[in-house]
């Protein structure tokens, strides 16, 4: 009998060896005359973990991980085909802790279907929430996802019902969905993750946005940094399309709806939703001011849905199991799970879905596990190179979009690095203004000279000049990008320089020739 | 007098009808919705600081300095990107804003340098301005951080440091001094629809870029100057201003190029020019301006110009300069002698379309008050007398029906024999911008012109048709409109004559105009004809453009008649967005023709055979006027062949290089004892001439030109005439030495008596000018305040009149001996004969008129690109270079006429429409073959033309 065994084809497997594990495993079964057939999953996104082999066996899934191509014949020794004892294993992945104590929604398969399978898709609960939405009213699919509380993932939290309603009461001779997929946050992967490793829950939520807008046609905007998600969801489109969930007909509703995935070219602020239209329509990358909103003006000038790639995924699950058992999970107005990436010198990086309400000391401490080097956590940023900066004081924070504004934070797309007490935050700060200043689109006067300023400011403080001075000329032209920037790039980059200013005042204090002597 | 300064309001009007009422600082106040938060404050007099936004532009949003706060709404939006809405309370300063302003002020100075005391724009930049206004007193940054300012940064050479680029003749780049607002690329992309500017690099990086990092010159820059003009720094100046210093007051006047008619503010120094800068009130252009009106007025200095009137006894001495008292009594006395040799019919006249309404009225009074006879005719000839003919047929009315305003409302328009993004750039470019906004572009042409394909703009249909297939094309047009059931029957009904248009439907509807049958005729293919048709008649409101293409044929009034009839059996007449509408060649073409130019019509088009209109002028000014129509152009150079017409007073036109067969032209010339040449420059004609008269340029003289939609806007002087008088008072001398007793002393006495003998005028007074701004002529008691639009509920003439347009080939025909056709165009830098914009700096653009003639045809003779060709045809022949280019299709070749060396009208026929006798120039079977460099009739020419421009001064030699 043919043993299936699952390889991670996810690009961070992929990074910590997953392809040689995968020849090697090949290689090993033809010697041995092992009878085979590999899977390349998607990741189930226990990154320390990674990469972890999965065998098929009679008491279901058996996990082995890390796994590096020299265990690989040491495995097949032990007979892990049979789910065999190894030092390696991990036994019934589902009950790893990290994985078990999650609440899996949106990425309720990845990991452990065949990405490219339709039918694996189909068997684990694919196409139910299209099913529905095909035989609904596109007032009652946009009213669904409104009941169900769901808030866009891609950071800024907005009713993504609210906005599917603009678009469906927009006139337009054609309206567009857009994905945005532009995922460039520093120590975010969800978006990448679902792409590699489910990428037709990402079609089905467009295909239901498109229903629930009277959109025909959607955009996936992905940034040229993963080749592999580009592969993978350009051969999705294809069987999607080729088995008639995308096309003329859709999944034969006579509702029209395609999409096509294009390539972005390495442009931070593309993620920013105007730039990126603009990008996608093969103009500069740069903000356009808002009004007009692109739920009224967006994609060619017409009424566009923008939401990111998580917020996509959700739909489904939503539309399968109906808005209240969504809504039904979280706090406040944080409704539904949030995939949290856990990254930066932490001990449990990963991804990690839950319900809105775990305190971030919850999060860093007990799921991450503190941090990789064994020193003490001395700040998380949170919500990306733009998010602030947390100090130990504010762990009880809970996971929720008010709770973190409340604390001069912001959530964004949910990916926190964690940073140990070796940390210089007035360099962390440096490091916002020059990011700013690199992937600043060059429009607005806050953002462009700005963040160049900052930075230089900040290496003024660094070398001792006028300190206390140049302090408080750093909080002023952060006052003036937050409130005078156009979009959220130079609007942002204050809160980690702020963040770390508040919280972390003697970093900016030190003697510059004792620095200099370290 | 004064600067004239304009009121920015930012963003541009919105058109809505609904209101909607705000608070802005305590001050209610209500505009049109969609209105910007900006607009409106500025409205009440509150000027929001900004620096990226500028109303002729959309908002943009990229400065941040026009924050504002709105009660209920988080944050500081912007008030240029933030619409208003009802009840809406808006604080434009309060304590958080100004912090971010000065914040903002503070990071834009510290990237520019602080030579305000020496730079071209001080006291003109609005950097300087916001600076001052939100109180910047220091920049804590410093100025050693990274910046674009200087060459050298300390003791390193500074990468982001460019040097100032002053490669266009005009203006000059300093990317230095650059703030980055985009002002100049917005400008570039949706006020001039070129889009040859951007934002290269991005983030501290951006900086403007002419193309992909050229200098301006080598770019797609078509130098319209509206980058310019919104820049509101000294990144971008103008090279004059630079020279010479911020003008002191400003006079706002009209151009003097095409038919357009852009108004201008002359800002001066004194009586120096310093720059021309369009008028946003002015209706035609809305602001916008040409390289030709906006920088193209160095030839009034120009060493060429003549400022002392010249006699000679005979075309092969050399002139003698001599007093105006001198010239005048001896071209009096010459011309009143041929009268009484040779018959007071002898003698004539030609007006001009250059010069002003007042001027060219005063010509033709000279003809019939003083000469005693009708032999007057105009410039307009050669070009758009089949329009007037046509129109005035068709609609009872010899013009354009529309404002240039109209075409905001077009949903598809039809250019036929036009090339608007050179011949009428500001109308192109409006144009365009329609186009951008979603109309669609039917283009006629046998050249593909920049329209069909340029940025942002593609014609649904591009027709190529055959030169001289024009009647035959638009017949087809209306076979598919007839027989597919097209047309709009309510309004022919309503409108036309049912009858006559039955007896049009009948003929169009025959086979043999069908598109298939006409196809090998026309070139065109039928079914992208049919789609053109369908297009047009069912694509909303429908509007046609032409030009030259379509009258200087010898069915030039046939096809004007054929246009009418297409806007009349689709509708497309008499309202905002349709129309007919001529773009006409010359700032005052139109003027001229209403002003009883020609020679069977007194002003405002009636015949002279009319006694009750002759009574009028007879009355007025007290003498007979013949009720036989005089000589027309070409009749009084044939006359001058036979010996019975011998002498001839030309104002403002160059005959000689502007009309057909040259030979024919000289030979007339040359037959003549007394031509008579009044013009800036010793032009072609003069070389015949016996008595130059200098003349004077638009900014020397007060006046009025007619543009192409019948508007009648003011000519200011800004300057004393550098030959001592304006062109009027010298007609007003020359009449007076004939025994004229004229007694005018300022032009508006013209138009007073303009305005009492032509109904189309008679409420038209220079103090109306000077209230409304201009007038849109029929201006009398029905339509007191002028007419943007005509024939709005019903037909000038009663019922529009359907004529019957039978194809007629023309008699010059492609043969053997010459197997292709040339036609002829205009190119944006360069105007007409080129008298003027050659001795412009826009040489730089075009220094030789060449023959476009595609690959195909020029591998056939073996011409390379560049080389000298021979051009034949059965009039003549001449040489120039070769440009190859498929925009022309097999079998036909193309030149411009700029360059009197070119002589491409030594190749044209005296073939004529059959109406009006405009010159078929568009259509000439010729030859071209390898040749080695100029004709020779162009060695011979220009020998006689050297020996003809001797000039004795009058000042003895030391």
């Amino acid at each position: 009998m043919t043993i299936t065994v699952y390889i991670p084809g996810d690009s961070g497997a992929v990074a910590l060896g997953a392809d040689d594990v995968a020849q090697a495993i090949a290689g090993e079964a033809e010697k041995r005359g092992a009878d085979i057939a590999v899977v390349r999953n998607g990741s189930r996104g226990l990154y320390w973990l990674e990469p972890m082999v999965e065998v098929a066996t009679e008491n279901g899934r058996i996990a082995y991980g890390p796994v590096s191509a020299g265990d690989v014949s040491a495995l097949f020794d032990a007979d892990f085909l049979s789910g065999g004892a190894h030092a390696l294993s991990l036994g019934d992945p589902e009950e790893i802790p990290f994985l078990k104590s999650q609440t899996r929604l949106t990425f309720a398969r990845c990991g452990i279907v065949d990405p490219l399978s339709l039918e694996d898709y189909e068997a684990h609960d694919g196409l139910k929430g299209l099913r529905k939405a095909v035989s609904m009213a596109a007032s009652d699919i946009v009213q669904t996802v409104t009941d169900s509380g769901l808030r866009g993932r891609g950071g800024a939290g907005f009713p993504t019902g609210i906005k599917w309603k603009t678009v469906l009461d927009a006139a337009g001779p054609q309206k567009y969905i857009v994905c945005n997929a532009d995922e460039g946050d520093s120590g975010t992967f969800a978006d990448r993750m679902i792409m590699e490793g489910d990428p037709f829950v990402l079609i089905e939520g467009m295909a239901i946005a498109g229903l629930a807008t009277a959109a025909t046609k959607g955009y996936v905007y992905l940034r040229s940094e993963y080749p592999d998600a580009i592969r993978i969801m350009n051969a999705a489109i294809g069987i999607a399309r080729d088995k008639g969930v995308l096309g003329a007909s859709v999944l034969g509703s006579g509702k029209a709806f395609d999409i096509e995935v294009r390539v972005g070219a390495g442009a931070y602020v593309c993620g920013e939703e105007t730039s990126l239209l603009n990008s996608l329509e093969g103009k500069r990358g740069v903000v356009r001011a808002k009004p007009p909103l692109p739920a009224h003006k967006g994609f060619l000038g017409r009424p566009t849905v923008i939401n990111n790639v998580i917020s996509l995924a959700s739909v489904p699950v939503i539309l399968d199991k109906g808005a209240d058992h969504y809504r039904d999970f979280g706090m406040g107005r944080s409704r539904g799970t949030i995939p949290i990436q856990i990254a930066g010198n932490v001990k449990h990086g990963g991804l990690y879905e839950t319900a809105f309400g775990l305190t971030l000391g919850e999060i860093v401490d007990e799921i991450g596990g503190g941090t990789a080097t064994g020193r003490a956590v001395k700040a998380v940023q949170v919500g990306g190179p733009l998010g602030a900066y947390f100090p130990r004081e504010l762990f009880d924070t809970p996971f929720d979009y008010e709770a973190f504004a409340g604390k001069d934070g912001l959530i964004g797309h949910a990916g926190i690095v964690v940073f140990d007490e070796t940390a210089d935050m007035m360099k962390q700060a440096r490091f916002a203004f020059e990011f700013c200043a690199i992937e600043s689109c060059g429009k607005c006067t806050p953002c462009r000279i700005g963040a160049v300023r900052g930075a230089e400011t900040v290496d003024k403080i660094m070398q001792g000049i006028d300190q206390e001075k140049n302090l408080e000329l750093v909080a002023d032209l952060c006052n003036t990008m937050k409130f005078g920037s156009l979009c959220a790039l130079g609007g942002f980059t204050p809160y980690p320089v702020m963040s770390a200013l508040t919280h972390f005042p003697d970093d900016f204090r030190k003697n510059p020739y004792l620095q200099a002597a370290e | 007098m004064r600067l004239i300064q304009e009121t920015d309001f930012g963003t541009p009007a919105s058109r809505s009808e609904n209101t909607v009422t705000l608070t802005i600082d305590g001050f209610e106040v209500t505009v049109p919705e969609g209105t910007s938060v900006m607009r409106a404050s500025q409205e009440v007099g509150i000027s929001v600081p900004k620096l990226c936004a500028t109303d002729m532009v959309d908002a943009f949003g990229s400065c941040r300095l026009c924050v504002v706060e709105i009660e209920g709404r988080n944050g500081t939006p912007s008030s240029c990107t933030t619409p208003v809405a009802d009840g809406m309370v808006v604080h434009t300063q309060t304590g958080k804003l100004k912090d971010i302003r000065r914040g903002v002020m503070e990071l834009y100075i510290s990237d520019h340098p602080l030579d305000c005391l020496t730079c071209a724009a001080n006291g003109d930049c609005e950097l300087q301005d916001m600076a001052g206004a939100v109180g910047l007193r220091d920049v804590r940054y410093g100025y050693e951080g990274d910046s674009h300012v200087t060459a050298r940064q300390g003791d390193q050479p500074n990468m982001r440091w460019m040097p100032k680029d002053e490669s266009n003749p005009y203006f000059t780049y300093d990317p230095s001094k650059c703030i980055v607002c985009s002002r100049c690329v917005r400008a570039c992309e949706e006020v001039q629809g070129t889009f040859a500017l951007t934002i290269e690099g991005r983030g501290f990086d951006s900086r403007v870029s002419p193309g992909m990092h050229e200098d301006f010159l080598s770019s797609e820059c078509v130098s319209c100057g509206a980058c310019v003009q919104a820049c509101p720094t000294a990144t971008l100046t103008e090279k004059s201003v630079i020279e010479i210093g911020q003008p002191e007051h400003s006079v706002v006047t009209t151009c003097a190029y095409c038919g357009v008619g852009c108004s201008f503010k002359a800002e001066m120094r004194g009586e120096e020019l310093v720059r021309m800068v369009p008028y946003k009130d002015g209706k035609a252009n809305r602001g916008h301006s040409c390289v030709k009106g906006r920088f193209a007025y160095g030839y009034a200095n120009h060493q060429d110009r003549i400022l002392n009137p010249m006699i000679r006894e005979t075309i092969d001495e050399p002139w003698r300069e001599v007093s105006w008292d001198e010239a005048l009594s001896f071209t009096a006395n010459r011309l009143k002698k041929l009268q009484k040799d040779h018959g007071k019919n002898s003698i004539g006249v030609i007006t001009s379309s250059r010069c002003t309404n007042e001027e060219t009225f005063l010509v033709q009074k000279l003809a019939r008050a003083v000469f005693g006879n009708n032999n007057t005719d105009t410039c307009a000839r050669v070009c758009h007398s089949p329009t007037g003919y046509g129109l005035g047929q068709a609609f009872g009315t010899s013009a354009g029906t529309q404002d240039f305003d109209s075409v905001e409302h077009t949903d598809v328009v039809i250019v036929i024999g036009a090339n608007p993004t050179d011949g009428h750039p500001v109308f192109g470019s409006r144009l365009k911008k329609r186009l951008r906004e979603g109309a669609q572009l039917i283009v006629i042409d046998p050249r593909r012109i920049d329209l069909v394909r340029s940025p942002h703009i593609k014609a649904a249909h591009h027709l190529p048709l055959r030169p001289g297939t024009n009647v035959a094309v638009l017949t087809a047009l209306a076979h598919v409109i007839v027989t597919e059931g097209l047309m709009d029957e309510a309004f022919i009904r309503e409108r036309c004559d049912w009858d006559e248009f039955q007896d049009y439907a009948e003929f169009a509807a025959d086979e043999r105009h069908s598109p298939e049958a006409t196809e090998t005729l026309t070139g065109v293919p039928a079914e992208e004809l049919r789609k053109a048709a369908r297009l047009f008649a069912k694509g909303g409101n429908g509007a046609i453009y032409y030009g030259l293409g379509i009258t200087e044929h010898s069915q030039g009034s046939t096809a004007v008649m054929a246009l009418a009839n297409l806007a009349m059996m689709t509708g497309n007449i008499g309202r905002k967005g349709v129309g007919v509408n001529p773009l006409r060649g010359q700032n005052n073409v139109q003027g001229s023709c209403d002003m009883g130019s020609f020679p069977h019509e007194l002003p405002g088009y009636r015949h002279v055979k009319l006694p009750e209109v002759r009574a009028i002028f007879e009355s007025l000014w007290g003498v007979e006027i013949d009720s036989e129509p005089g000589l027309r152009i070409p009749n009084m150079l044939d006359a001058a062949v036979d010996g019975t017409f011998k002498g001839i007073y030309i104002q403002g036109e160059d005959i000689l290089q502007s009309d057909p067969d040259t030979h024919h032209v000289a030979a007339g010339l040359a037959a003549m004892e007394c031509v008579v040449v009044h013009d800036l420059f010793l032009n072609e004609t003069a070389n015949y001439a016996h008595v130059f008269l200098p003349g004077s340029t638009f900014l020397e003289k007060d006046g009025t030109f007619t543009n192409a939609e019948r508007r009648i806007n003011r000519v200011r002087k800004v300057m004393s005439p550098k030959n001592g008088y304006a062109d009027w008072e010298i007609t007003q001398m020359l009449a007076n030495a004939m025994g004229g007793g004229w007694a005018y002393s300022h032009p508006s006495e013209i138009m007073a008596e303009i305005a009492a003998t032509t109904p189309s005028f008679a409420n038209v007074t220079y103090e109306l000018l000077e209230e409304k701004g201009s007038i849109q002529w029929p201006c009398n008691e029905a339509h007191p305040d002028g007419s943007p639009i005509m024939h709005v509920d019903g037909f000038v003439r009663g019922k529009g009149k359907f004529i019957v347009t039978e194809y007629v080939a023309t008699d010059e025909r492609t043969g053997p001996r010459f197997p292709l056709l040339l036609t002829t165009g205009r190119i944006l830098s360069q105007y007409n004969v080129g008298a003027q914009t050659r001795r412009t700096a826009n040489v730089a653009w075009h220094e030789e008129d060449r023959l476009e003639i595609h690959p195909h045809d020029a591998e056939q003779r073996g011409i390379r690109d560049g080389d000298f060709v021979r051009l034949a045809s059965r009039a003549g022949e001449t040489s120039l270079r070769a440009l190859i280019t498929d925009r022309v299709a097999p079998g036909v070749v193309y030149t411009t006429f700029h360059h009197p060396g070119t002589q491409a009208n030594v190749i044209t026929t005296d073939y004529s429409d059959w109406a009006t006798n405009c010159p078929e120039y568009k259509v000439t079977a010729v030859q071209v073959t390898p040749s080695n460099g100029p004709t020779d009739w162009q060695v011979e020419y220009d020998a006689q033309a050297k020996q003809s421009r001797r000039i004795v001064h009058a000042e003895p030699a030391e």
